[in-house]
């Protein structure tokens, strides 16, 4: 079997979860394209040298490494926006539990609230829930230890629960 | 368990992450404690918005016909290379083969280096996720014969336990836990503060080998083989007192069984 045919076979099968991570993580669709893009022509050239056996694991942790690659040449040149964390920020312990499972469950917020993670909180969160990984594959895509995966979640659910609380008090304010 | 703890796992469960007895240990707390079960309803309730309401981007179809295009091409460039030079190559397929030779000897090694890595790998992640989890223990004694029996019908042999108390490690227990797909026995021994995680599993009959030493996220780990099984010692403690740990064990007298000393 030539190598085009058994890359066809392990790793572009695994083209939607590539594309998938890559579109969370970037700014727009044209970005993911180009990240997908870039990382699937390394993967191609990098397969010999693939002994694992979990391609899924070996490509996403690719997709990433050409994210955040990318990701800082163009903050070089002072083209991104930083995440300010003194915005979003602050615990807020008064939570609205039911409102704020209404206002999860409405996609626009949940999404805008999604983009307003940092890009470490929202790839576990996605490899988590659409990706269905374990922490061990998390652990091998993003190269950091198995607590460090535990301890991102936690975070990130957390503060995206803030953050919905924060923005149903504020929708609750405009109402008034 | 108490409330910090829950509160600390509570990820972990809802993410079906935990081992079977933390699970136990967490149904039960949930149970009596409201405070816990509540927050655990508010990630659960978040989990499922997220599970349900994020989009899931498949990868656009020009995309997917762009890369198809892109790949053979190189495969393609290749195989007219190859054909351009078929001639010359055919009188230097001899000279190839015995470089074959040679360089499957070297991939072997390279597969073992790999194999070797992932042992690394997985025997420091189990050890650090035991004391993460605070899942060290599935038996807990300081007995050598309360411990060695423990493991018997849960494994396919019969690890060794020694006792090292006279070196100042304390047994304080086993567990079970998996490499690769296969169960391995963890035997925990404690000085001070430090925990060593002694893994265990079954070597070709009758090897032995050298202590070989790694260190990975921190972690030390010695790994030896001794009549036909396989060990690898995991620990924060440093070079010097891993190897200590070492050399005791492998120098201890094996466990007889009870009633025979």
């Amino acid at each position: 079997m030539d190598k085009t045919t058994r890359f066809n076979d392990e790793v572009m099968r695994h083209l939607d979860a590539a594309y998938n991570l890559a579109r969370w993580l970037a700014h727009d669709a044209h970005e993911a394209e180009d990240v997908v893009q870039e990382a699937v022509l390394r993967a191609f050239k990098f397969f010999d040298g693939f002994r694992g056996s979990d391609a899924k694991v070996w490509l996403l942790a690719i997709v990433r490494n050409t994210f955040y690659t990318q990701r800082a040449s163009a903050s070089a040149h002072g083209l991104t926006d930083e995440f300010d964390e003194s915005v979003h920020g602050g615990i807020d312990d008064a939570a609205l539990p039911e409102a704020v499972v209404a206002r999860a469950a409405d996609a626009e917020c949940l999404l805008a609230a999604m983009q307003r993670l940092p890009p470490e909180f929202r790839e576990v969160l996605i490899l988590r829930e659409l990706e269905e990984c374990s922490y061990k594959e998390i652990a091998a895509i993003t190269k950091v230890n198995i607590g460090t995966v535990m301890s991102r979640l936690a975070r990130a659910r957390d503060r995206l629960h803030r953050d919905l609380t924060d923005t149903t008090k504020e929708a609750r304010n405009h109402a008034l | 368990m108490l409330c910090k703890e829950a509160q600390g796992l509570v990820h972990a469960w809802l993410d079906d992450e935990l081992d079977p007895a933390r699970s136990l240990e967490m149904a039960r707390h949930l149970d009596g404690c409201t405070a816990c079960d509540q927050d655990l309803q508010r990630h659960a309730a978040l989990k499922q918005a997220l599970k349900s309401t994020l989009p899931y981007h498949a990868a656009p179809a020009a995309l997917r016909t762009r890369l198809a295009a892109q790949l053979p091409r190189e495969a393609q460039q290749r195989a007219r290379r190859i054909a351009w030079n078929w001639a010359a190559t055919s009188a230097a397929l001899a000279a190839m083969l015995v470089i074959a030779i040679g360089v499957a000897g070297l991939l072997a090694s390279r597969m073992q280096v790999l194999r070797a890595d992932r042992l690394v790998a997985d025997a420091v992640s189990s050890h650090v996720r035991s004391l993460i989890a605070d899942h060290l223990i599935d038996v807990r004694s300081t007995d050598q014969h309360t411990v060695k029996p423990w493991f018997d019908g849960k494994l396919d042999f019969s690890p060794e336990v020694r006792d090292l108390g006279a070196q100042q490690f304390e047994l304080v227990g086993g567990r079970l836990d998996v490499f690769d797909g296969a169960r391995v026995a963890a035997l925990v021994y404690r000085r001070r503060l430090h925990v060593v995680s002694l893994f265990e599993w079954p070597a070709a009959p009758s090897t032995n080998s050298g202590l070989i030493e790694d260190v990975r996220d921190g972690y030390f780990m010695l790994r030896w083989t001794d009549a036909g099984m396989h060990y690898a010692a995991v620990s924060n403690l440093n070079r010097d007192e891993l190897n200590v740990f070492a050399h005791a064990f492998r120098n201890a007298a094996p466990a007889r069984p009870a009633g025979e000393d």
